[in-house]
Order: structure tokens, then C-alpha cells, then sequence
């Protein structure tokens, strides 16, 4: 009885912990997120099959696109990836739609194509090996990495 | 009183579950018939033996050849060989004039019985074929090969048992390129190898220095296609994998993918994706034009001629998600064929010309299946958590793909392998290789 309770704690506490890290299917966790400057985190974040940017996908390249136009010297390549759940040739054409709706958006704000270039890597590189929702959602992202 | 309701209820839920499964094996086994036949070890001097022996280390290489036939037969599913140790001729009398009530009282149908000796440093290898039950030859041939090629002499055998018995071509003397895997999910390490279909000399043509994908022969000779990151800038290429010669497949100032050859071999249809749209292209490999043959805002890619290379099957996302169409070679004429339930992936067109094998995801779950070309009657034929990538054989009746794992709790337990199953449906197989492996191609008949 009390172990079933105890369990039962635990996997509502689990849930909760996942609900919190993902919204409406894009992850919003800072687990694998790195820093391109202090406070400019490098990665965006999207819905399974999607390449829209959501509205903290747009303060995520805000904040790059300020950094960059500080920068100027700074060229970057985006990095678009997909997850494990697709077939390997869609999910190319995919993460590269991924890092150009990145790009496009860098550029609106002012920086120059010729600083970004575009690199899918389809589902071959996950940061999360998981077999679940949340590890799905940290592995469908756009990753900004400087190239210089 | 309890206990006894209880049982019932056991009883009953178990009974009919009992009755499906035995109907689920009889359908499998029964249904084939498997058909015994005995592949008797092929005859030879001793002292061919020993210089054989000495050359290619193998103790007996009329034994071994023989093995390698009873192995590919055994494996279509079409047929039962027998027992050795049930074999009451030897090899070098039964050559000559089997004794056909000793090999129909083990059940042998049919039987094969063979020698061969060196001349001139090669090896000269016959074989014939019986009907034990109408004592008649229905099938003799001769043929010489250096003996390095003694595995592939199995394989030529195998080819004209199966289709002397089937009536069509058989798949055996084929290799099978695919990318070889290691190393943690997170970073694989990934090497183009080929193998004989049988998974036996196997071969590493790149080191793994950079990331390689989807390789696919040429159905006319031994160039390959595939994407490689050399570099970092994912590319198609083309390989010799006779010399090693290997070059970029066009110029294209973006990522180009998702390569196959037309059925002639002349041209490599392929996708190029620039500023966030794919769309599908062709380059003739005798004149390098590059040809554009879809123009949409949507991820067009996947692409897979027909074999008399009028149309082309391929994957696409302009209704929404991820569905099959058809279109003729120069473009025109673009129909969705696929419009059953979830997405839909890969779409390769059969060597026969009536089907279009393609992957499936539906509720989480992936499906390897074929459809007519027009997209009706199709036909699941596995269900896993992830698969995907099927690969015809040359003759059209077995499809092979890879199959990954899902991962545990920590993220760990993940492997990747090729499989194979029948058109049918039935036989499906774990194919041996080395290493962990993925994005297989069956390359066509190297003989005929």
C-alpha cells in the first residue's frame, strides 16, 4: 500500500516534470541548451514535423541576431536537425527547412546571409539518445554554432 | 467453486488464442510447403582438395559449395534441405547415376549433385539437378572461375536450382552495400560496406571519417551512389567500387540527396535542397545536364524511377505530411497515390514494374508495405517500432530494410539491422553482418 503510494508520487511528479519541459509539443527545457554569449542561448526548438519558429524561437534569434550584429566578424553555420521518428531522406529535407526558417529570420533582423550558412543533418545527430516524447523534442532543433 | 470459474475463464480466453497461433504457423510453413530436396557435397580429386585447401583454406571445398546452396535455399523459405547424415549415396556415384529410391526414401524430391577440379588453375565446377520422384536430369551445367570465386559458385548453383524449380530468376549471386554502424547513438560512426547477399566478404569502402548515407547500385554494373558529408557539405557522389574512383555527382550550391540510379544506369535522380525547399533533379552522368523535374514550395524528395524509366515514384509533404505520388519522367502529370491512414516514405518502385514498396508511420508505429502503382491494394507486411528503406531484390520477391531499437530508460539499448521478408509477407529474416547496419541496396544478378 505504502509503496503504491510512493510510486504513484513518482510518476505524477515525472509528468509534471515532462508537461513543464514541453508545450505543445516543442520543448522548452534548458537541458542540452548552450550559450553562444551570456544570456544567447544557441538553440531553437520545434513541433514533430514542423518548421514554424514559436514566439521564445523568435527571443531565442533575437538574441542571436543582437550578438551577431555586435559580432561582426562572427559567421555561423545552423545546424537543423529532426527526430529519430521519420525516414532518414524526409528528415534531411526537413532539418534543412528547420535551420532556413532560423536563418530567414536571423536575416529580417539584419544579418547578412553571407555570415550564415545552413547544414542539415537530418536524425543523425541527436543530443538525447531517448526513446520518448521529451527526448524526441530536445533532438528537433536548429542550433546555432560559430564558425569562426 | 471460485477456482473452478476461474480456470473456465482461462480456459476460454486461452483456447481460441491457442487455435490462431497454430493457424498463424500453419499459414507460414503450409502454406510455402517447403520442398525437400537434398544438396548432396560436390565430388572432387584429393588432391584437388589439398591444393585447394592450401589456397583458400577450406577443408573440403566440394562440402562447403554445397553448404552455401542448401544455406540460400533453406533461406527463400521455398525449400527443405535435408540432413547429410541421411544421405545414403556417396557424391561422386550419385553424380553419375543417382539411385533414385535411396534418395526417395530420405523424401527427397529433388536433388543436386555436382563435382568439381582444378584445370589450369581454375576451378571447373558441374552440377546437375534430378526430379527423384520422375528419376530424370532436369538440369546440367558446366562452368569454370578462378577459385577465389568458389563462394559465388555456390551462389550460381542456387541461382539455376531456383529458377529451374520457380519458373524465375533467383537473387543469389547478388551483394548487398549498406552503411555499417558503430559507436554511441549520439555520435555514430558510419562506413559504406558491401557484402555478398549471404553476408560473407564483407568489404569497408570508406574509414568513417565522415558521415555516409544511403548508397544504391547502379542496376547495370558496380557504381554505387550515396551522400557523403565529406567536408561538410552533404553531398551526392558516385563510387567505382571496382577502382575506388569516386566524384561529386553536379554542382549544386546546397545539400543534394536521396540518390538512385534510372533503370539504364545513365542518370542519378536525386533531391537538392536550397533555402529550405527540396525539389527533385536529375543529372545525366554521359553529358552532366542537369535536369529539374519538380518546382514546389514543399519537401519533394525520395525519388524512384519505374523500371522502364517513364515514371517516377516519390515522397512528398505538399498536401500537408508526407505522402506518395507519381508523375511522368520529365515531371508532368504529378498524382498522389497514397491515401490510406497515417505518412508515407521511400517509395521504391519493383523491378516487375506492378508495385511500390514505401514505408509507413502510423499511431507510432512503422510499417514496411507495397501498394499497386496506382496506389490501391495495399498490403502491410511488418509492423515495428522503427523501420523503414526497403530494398527489392533483383527479381522483385523479397524486399530488405533496416529496423532500429527503441532505446530503455537511460537511452541505452540502441542497434540497428537489416532484415529481409518476403513479398508475401512471410519469412522475414535477421540478415547477418559484421556490425550494426542500415540503408541496404540489392544489387542486380552479377551473373546471368
Amino acid at each position: 500500500m505504502f509503496l503504491g503510494f510512493l510510486l504513484s508520487a513518482c510518476a505524477t511528479q515525472t509528468a509534471k516534470k515532462v508537461d513543464s519541459q514541453i508545450q505543445g509539443d516543442v520543448y522548452t527545457g534548458t537541458d542540452t541548451v548552450k550559450y553562444l554569449a551570456d544570456g544567447v542561448p544557441d538553440r531553437v526548438f520545434f513541433a514533430t514535423n514542423e518548421s514554424v519558429l514559436t514566439t521564445a524561437s523568435r527571443e531565442t534569434l533575437r538574441k542571436q541576431a543582437a550578438w551577431l550584429r555586435k559580432n561582426p566578424d562572427v559567421t555561423v553555420v545552423l545546424e537543423g536537425h529532426a527526430d529519430e521518428r521519420g525516414t532518414r531522406e524526409y528528415n534531411l529535407a526537413l532539418g534543412e527547412r528547420r535551420a532556413n526558417a532560423a536563418k530567414d529570420y536571423l536575416m529580417t533582423y539584419g544579418i547578412s546571409s553571407s555570415r550564415i550558412s545552413v547544414l542539415s543533418y537530418g536524425k543523425e545527430r541527436p543530443v538525447d539518445s531517448g526513446s520518448n516524447p521529451l527526448s524526441w523534442s530536445k533532438n528537433r532543433r536548429s542550433v546555432t554554432v560559430k564558425a569562426n | 467453486m471460485k477456482k473452478n470459474k476461474l480456470l473456465f475463464i482461462i480456459f476460454l480466453i486461452l483456447y481460441p488464442f491457442k487455435a490462431l497461433a497454430l493457424i498463424e504457423v500453419d499459414i507460414t510453413r503450409g502454406n510455402l510447403s517447403p520442398l525437400p530436396l537434398a544438396v548432396s557435397s560436390l565430388s572432387s580429386s584429393e588432391n584437388d582438395r589439398e591444393t585447394l585447401r592450401k589456397e583458400l583454406d577450406i577443408k573440403d571445398i566440394g562440402l562447403e559449395i554445397s553448404k552455401i546452396v542448401e544455406n540460400n535455399l533453406k533461406k527463400s523459405g521455398l525449400f527443405n534441405p535435408l540432413n547429410k547424415d541421411a544421405f545414403l549415396q556417396k557424391p561422386d556415384i550419385a553424380h553419375l547415376k543417382p539411385r533414385f529410391e535411396d534418395w526417395a526414401l530420405i523424401k527427397a524430391q529433388a536433388l543436386i549433385t555436382g563435382k568439381v577440379n582444378l584445370q589450369d588453375e581454375k576451378l571447373r565446377v558441374e552440377f546437375r539437378l534430378w526430379d527423384v520422384l520422375a528419376g530424370k536430369e532436369m538440369l546440367a551445367i558446366a562452368f569454370t572461375t578462378v577459385p577465389k570465386n568458389w563462394r559465388r559458385v555456390g551462389h550460381i548453383i542456387s541461382d539455376k536450382v531456383y529458377e529451374r524449380l520457380t519458373g524465375e530468376k533467383g537473387y543469389f549471386d547478388t551483394r548487398i552495400i549498406y552503411v555499417s554502424e558503430k559507436g554511441p547513438k549520439t555520435q555514430r560512426i558510419k562506413r559504406l560496406a558491401i557484402m555478398d547477399q549471404d553476408g560473407f566478404n564483407t568489404k569497408y569502402l570508406t574509414l568513417g571519417n565522415e558521415l555516409v548515407l544511403t548508397p544504391r547500385f547502379n542496376p547495370t554494373n558496380q557504381m554505387v551512389t550515396y551522400l557523403s558529408y565529406f567536408k561538410n557539405l552533404p553531398r551526392v557522389y558516385l563510387l567505382d567500387i571496382e577502382t575506388g574512383m569516386q566524384e561529386v555527382v553536379g554542382d549544386f550550391p546546397g545539400m543534394t540527396f536521396a540518390p538512385r540510379f534510372s533503370p539504364n544506369g545513365k542518370k542519378i535522380i536525386m533531391s537538392f535542397a536550397m533555402d529550405g525547399n527540396s525539389d527533385i533533379y536529375t543529372m545525366d552522368l554521359e553529358n552532366r545536364i542537369v535536369e529539374r523535374i519538380t518546382n514546389h514550395p514543399s519537401i519533394d524528395t525520395s525519388p524512384s524511377y519505374s523500371p522502364n524509366g517513364k515514371y517516377i515514384a516519390f515522397n512528398s509533404d505538399r498536401s500537408g505530411y508526407q505522402q506518395i505520388y507519381v508523375m511522368k519522367s520529365d515531371g508532368t502529370k504529378v498524382k498522389r497515390i497514397s491515401f490510406g491512414k497515417g505518412l508515407y516514405g521511400t517509395p521504391v518502385w519493383s523491378p516487375r514494374g506492378d508495385l511500390i514498396a514505401f514505408t509507413k508511420l502510423h499511431k507510432g508505429k512503422f510499417y514496411i508495405g507495397v501498394m499497386r502503382t496506382d496506389g490501391k491494394g495495399e498490403r502491410l507486411l511488418t509492423e515495428n517500432y522503427y523501420q523503414e528503406a526497403p530494398s527489392w531484390s533483383p527479381n522483385g520477391r523479397v524486399l530488405i530494410f533496416y529496423r532500429e531499437t527503441k532505446t530503455d530508460s537511460k537511452g541505452e539499448g540502441f542497434s540497428a539491422k537489416l532484415w529481409s521478408i518476403d513479398l508475401t509477407g512471410y519469412n522475414e529474416r535477421l540478415v547477418d553482418t559484421e556490425t550494426d547496419a542500415s540503408d541496404p541496396s540489392w544489387s542486380s544478378l552479377l551473373s546471368n
